[in-house]
């Protein structure tokens, strides 16, 4: 798909009930001589898990920061949920959540103490069932009543994640979400995503370098260098593309810039 | 619309939640709880005993009892009030929160009217012991100003919020490296609000200057009050219309900053 093909996919305002859960047309971010986004369109269909993919320096964090209206473009569009972001972020905000290495969870609070202050901010119905829900499902409540700053860097993780389905979003925003998780607690969050996306038809944004984990959840993968899109497609069309069996050699041959690193590697 | 949302969208629940969160803060700590009474408890006596020492060897100030320990308490209301603003919102930079809280319903007006609420509750906290103190052991009865206190309390409550506004716009888009502007802004603002002087005593030409500060025209009052027994209306109203106007500079100031905060991608970082 050229970028063309996809910039005209952008949806008008007439067509906003059948819009996209995300829309991202031509966008561009500059800080001061850094180009970190460099003019990418994409749009995420409702109910999808798509994988951001991309080196340190790629331009996933802008791009999901922008999308979240944490970050104003230099230029181009984002349309979340059917509204223009920022200016129309109060109509959407409350329909979706995130969860970020670059942010915390306040430290003194307890876990339930957070938990309420978020779901009273996201103005959750049944606040105490579902707080009560989402401990027994990301087995918080062994450490419900304890301060968020002595827990492990695995149960700070759940909590995290417990905060971004707290108020049950249609559209969910996460950067590497299992990072700090031990491979047995990181298979349980991703099947627990999973269920999540069926549950609801919820949409999923993740950007991680866990390329297993890209693998096994989404089903589209967006390869981000330098600002850029490189590549934009399923995995396995990804991986058949490049002639490789996983997306990390996919991966290594973008971020090296082999075009054809699978042949390379044979000779 | 819910029924707890009031004019333009803003909804007391979300404040009500911001609230919350910096009341189970507060309670978290019982370090920070003392230490909210601690340094107004250290002012009062200090300055109480400085009182009674000059009232003992000068007329002047025999008879104009309390200025001092007055001042005392409204500059604590001015400084503790702008503080309890400024800690409430440090304490999202330093928990690395601001992200969550921009990302949620949260509108800034509404982050605003909870720090203003919080440095209300902050500065009770702080600053009625002291009034006892002063009142047991100067007996020096602050609530006997009357309703003239209600204006002074009024006039120096906006202007602490209007500084709080601005400052925390400040470390908002700078990160914590502008923390320090907190600690010390109104302090350089206190020399020219003439809290233990009149502002006869600086020069002519820093008189103008002293004069677009309302809390010049608190201190004057004060003086007024408790010197000639005068109740200055004209002074309450005239700093009344310099704090409408820093007010709205200050919320405006704090979006033009919030805005650039997002041009720059420091609400992600919010580091140094």
């Amino acid at each position: 798909m050229t970028e063309n093909d996809k910039a005209s996919s952008w949806p008008t305002v007439a067509d906003r009930s059948l819009s996209a859960a995300i829309a991202v047309d031509h966008l561009v971010k500059v800080y001061k001589q850094t180009r970190a986004v460099d003019d990418i369109s994409f749009s995420l269909p409702r109910g999808s898990i798509t994988g951001l993919l991309g080196g340190n320096g790629a331009g996933k964090t802008t791009t999901i920061a922008t999308i979240m209206g944490l970050v104003l473009p230099t230029s181009g569009r984002v349309q979340v949920l059917g509204h223009r972001m920022p200016e129309e972020s109060a109509s959407v905000l409350g329909r979706m959540n995130f969860e970020s290495p670059y942010v915390d969870m306040p430290m003194r609070l307890t876990v339930r103490q957070n938990l309420t202050v978020f779901g009273k901010l996201y103005a959750v119905k049944n606040l105490s069932e579902r707080i009560a829900e989402l401990a027994y499902d990301l087995d918080l409540t062994e450490f419900i009543d304890r301060a968020n700053g002595k827990l492990s860097a695995g149960q700070k993780t759940r909590v995290a994640l417990a905060k971004a389905l707290i108020n049950q979003p249609e559209l969910l925003l996460l950067d590497e979400p299992t990072a700090s998780l031990d491979p047995d607690t990181a298979d349980w969050v991703r099947g627990h995503l999973e269920r999540y996306r069926k549950a609801n038809n919820a949409t999923i944004l993740l950007a991680s370098h866990n390329m297993l984990e890209v693998e096994r959840l989404c089903d589209r993968v967006i390869i981000m260098k330098r600002g850029r899109i490189e590549d934009d497609d399923t995995p396995e069309a990804i991986m058949a593309r490049y002639n490789r069996t996983t997306l990390e050699e996919v991966f290594l041959d973008v971020a090296r810039g082999r075009v054809n690193g699978a042949q390379e590697d044979a000779r | 619309m819910s029924e707890l949302t009031v004019h333009r969208g803003i909804s007391l629940h979300r404040i009500g939640a911001m609230i919350l969160r910096y009341w189970y803060l507060l309670l978290s700590s019982w370090p920070r709880l003392l230490e909210l009474l601690y340094w107004p408890a250290l002012q009062v006596i200090t300055w109480g005993f400085l009182q009674l020492y000059i009232a003992q060897n000068a007329n002047f100030f025999a008879r104009a009892g309390g200025t001092l320990i007055g001042a005392v308490i409204l500059w604590d209301i001015l400084f503790r009030g702008q503080l309890g603003f400024s800690i409430s919102f440090l304490e999202e930079m330093w928990a690395r929160n601001l992200g969550n809280l921009m990302m949620s319903p949260l509108k800034p007006i509404e982050f605003l009217l909870s720090l203003m609420i919080m440095s209300l509750i902050r500065l009770a906290i702080g600053v009625i012991p002291m009034t006892l103190l002063a009142l047991f052991l100067f007996h020096f009865n602050v609530y006997a100003l009357g309703v003239p206190l209600i204006a002074f309390f009024c006039n120096l409550i906006f202007t602490s919020w209007s500084v709080g506004i601005f400052v925390s716009g400040l470390v908002l888009r700078n990160g914590l490296g502008a923390e320090s502007i907190v600690w010390t802004l109104m302090f350089g603002i206190m020399p020219l609000a003439c809290v233990y002087y009149p502002v006869s005593v600086l020069p002519v030409w820093l008189q103008y200057v002293a004069w677009t500060l309302p809390p010049t025209y608190v201190f004057e009052g004060m003086r007024a009050l408790l010197i000639e027994n005068t109740c200055r209306t004209d002074l309450m109203l005239g700093a009344l219309a310099i704090n409408v106007v820093l007010l709205v500079a200050s919320f405006g100031a704090f979006l033009a900053l919030l805005r650039s905060a997002r041009m720059q991608g420091s609400l992600l970082s919010g580091g140094e």
